[in-house]
């Protein structure tokens, strides 16, 4: 019952003799919103690809809803598991990029019936339908037949998440989801993010936008080179932060 | 102030804003070196026109003479069939040379560097000679038992010699070609499909190769218009396409200027209407971005000169399907 979403487990990686992460333990409870917080380099997007598998960790453990992530342990033995069965915990699992990374060559509905239609097996129409709705949701009813380059960042993000969503994963994963935009688009962005945590999403989210993560947290991490400096309710961690780094990082992004 | 504004406005205040309608910059550069190129070509035409060594009326007679019909028939096919080939083993040799396995990786490279390292000549020439290295071609377990068995001979007969000359040379090009293409698209188009939970495989048919298709399809017409011309190659192997069909003819009457006129207007028609064929598929996969294909060359030539008006051919952008 109170099995968290996510439990990362004295989770390393490195990058040849980079080590990026070394060592983050922590828990995400289904329902919750978890910010991460740090500076440019401290492993933060790495983390989060180590959640869905697109980067294989050297040590440690990291389940998603009870599973574990990219292994299946027999006895005291872990095998890898194959790329199908990689494929088929990803799908389960929603990720936002930085850049959007909308496939170019296809509509916003393209883009959002993609996966659905090949990966989940759904009727197209069935797909088509889900796609409408979810472009309402995200304010974009009127655009289904937009080629990502054209419409604006915050657009293209928007649709980016209604792409992710077109799985109905049971966790959101966010990659720096408003760094590339410019200042007015943030909120549009922001505002379908807030509606989804309403809506009792698990995420994940890696932001400078502290504003976001006071409010819409319900815990915030703070990373710096590759381990978890400071943790906690957010109003706890901005205002009184115990750690001298978090404080030095904080006076400058606050 | 706001009296000063009022009056320095027409008393029809709200009207669309004047388009400029500038006198264009005057270019005399321009108009001398046309003219002079003009002239020049006019004296060429008309000593090519009066010279009756050239003998139009020769050409006339044999430009659809059915035996140059029947060659120029066999090159297209030609032409078409060893592109196919050339695609598909171009497509699988490059998506082969991204693969996680370091052996397929090397199977790739080495096709290439046997392919690309001999003269295309030289491997029609084997293929021509393959039952002689090869009498019976058995298809089975290898080191084991053999499931079917083809004698030479009979199956590589002159058309598969040429096709698979031609075909398996153009694959270690186009391999090379399709890679520049796959490496052109962006990582993160991979990552959000493998985030999806799409497949390798997947991933490549639906998300990369499809964008890799606005770096590709140029270069290929370029193969696809070479790959006309070398078909002309097999003539040497007595095989009756275009170029081996008027040497036929020339053989017996002597004509050797008319027919190779004859040949050359015909590959000139087919690398034109490549050229346009090429123009309309760069524009179907460009679609999506918001940069046009780029004017075809009339379209350059009618625009360079028409500044001398007011007026500027648009080029129809029909690359925003979605809107
Ligand atoms: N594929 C890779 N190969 C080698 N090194 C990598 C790779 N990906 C990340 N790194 C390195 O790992 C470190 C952490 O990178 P990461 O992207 O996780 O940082 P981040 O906290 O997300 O920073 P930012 O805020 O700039 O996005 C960096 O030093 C980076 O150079
Ligand atoms: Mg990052």
């Amino acid at each position: 019952m109170s099995e968290p979403m996510v439990k990362a487990e004295a989770v390393h990686k490195r990058f040849g003799r980079n080590e990026v992460l070394k060592g983050i333990t922590l828990e995400v409870a289904a329902g919750e919103v978890m910010c991460l917080l740090g500076p440019s380099g401290s492993g933060k997007s790495t983390f989060l690809r180590c959640i869905n598998h697109l980067e294989k960790i050297n040590s440690g453990r990291i389940w998603v809803d009870g599973n574990l992530v990219g292994y299946r342990q027999k006895g005291d033995r872990l095998h890898e598991i194959s790329e199908r069965d990689v494929a088929e915990e990803r799908a389960q699992i929603g990720m936002v990029f930085q850049r959007f990374n909308l496939f170019g060559h296809m509509t916003a509905e393209q883009n959002i019936i993609e996966a659905p239609i090949r990966v989940a097996g759904l009727k197209p129409d069935v797909a088509r339908a889900e796609a409408k709705l979810l472009m309402d949701r995200v304010g974009l009813g009127d655009r289904l037949g937009a080629y990502p380059a054209q419409l604006s960042g915050g657009q293209q993000q928007r649709v980016a998440i209604a792409r992710a969503l077109a799985m109905k994963p049971k966790l959101m994963l966010f990659d720096e989801p408003t760094s590339a935009l410019d200042p007015e688009l943030v909120g549009e962005v922001l505002d379908v993010m807030r509606a989804l945590a309403a809506d009792g999403m698990t995420m994940v989210v890696v932001t400078h936008e502290t504003g976001f993560a006071k409010e819409v947290g319900d815990t915030v991490v703070f990373m710096d080179d590759g381990v978890v400096v400071e943790s906690g309710d957010p109003a706890a961690v901005f205002n009184s932060p115990q750690h001298a780094r978090t404080q030095a990082f904080l006076s400058k992004v606050l | 102030m706001a009296e000063a504004d009022q009056q320095s406005e027409p008393a029809s205040a709200p009207a669309a804003p004047v388009e400029i309608k500038a006198v264009p910059v005057r270019r005399p550069g321009r108009w001398v070196a046309g003219f002079l190129i003009i002239v020049v070509a006019a004296a060429l035409a008309k000593s090519v026109a009066t010279n009756p060594r050239f003998g139009w009326s020769t050409v006339g007679e044999y430009l659809f003479a059915p035996t140059v019909m029947d060659g120029l028939v066999k090159t297209i096919e030609l032409t078409f069939l060893s592109m196919l080939i050339g695609i598909a083993i171009g497509v699988l040799l490059a998506v082969m040379r991204l693969s996680p396995n370091p052996i397929v990786v090397a199977a790739s490279g080495f096709y290439i560097w046997l392919f690309r390292g001999t003269p295309v000549l030289v491997q029609l020439l084997f293929w021509a000679f393959i039952a002689a290295l090869y009498p019976v071609i058995t298809l089975g377990v290898p080191f084991g038992p053999g499931l079917l068995s083809f004698d030479a001979n009979t199956w590589i007969t002159p058309f598969v010699a040429v096709l698979l000359g031609l075909g398996l040379n153009e694959g270690a090009y186009m391999s090379e070609i399709v890679r520049a293409g796959l490496l052109s698209v962006d990582e993160g188009q991979e990552e959000a499909a493998k985030a999806l939970g799409m497949r390798r495989m997947m991933t490549m048919r639906r998300v990369i190769l499809p964008q890799a298709m606005r770096v590709i399809i140029p270069p290929t017409g370029n193969e696809t218009i070479g790959m006309l011309k070398t078909t002309s190659l097999v003539s040497v192997l007595a095989y009756t396409e275009l170029l081996y069909a008027v040497q036929l003819i020339y053989a017996t009457n002597y004509k050797q200027i008319p027919l190779l006129i004859v040949a050359s207007i015909w590959y000139l028609v087919l690398t034109t209407i490549l050229s346009i064929g090429q123009y309309f598929i760069e524009r179907h996969y460009g679609r999506g971005t918001a940069r046009a294909v780029p004017p075809t060359l009339l379209m350059r030539i009618w625009q360079s000169f028409s500044t001398w008006r007011h007026t500027k051919v648009d080029v129809p952008e029909q690359t925003r399907h979605g809107l």
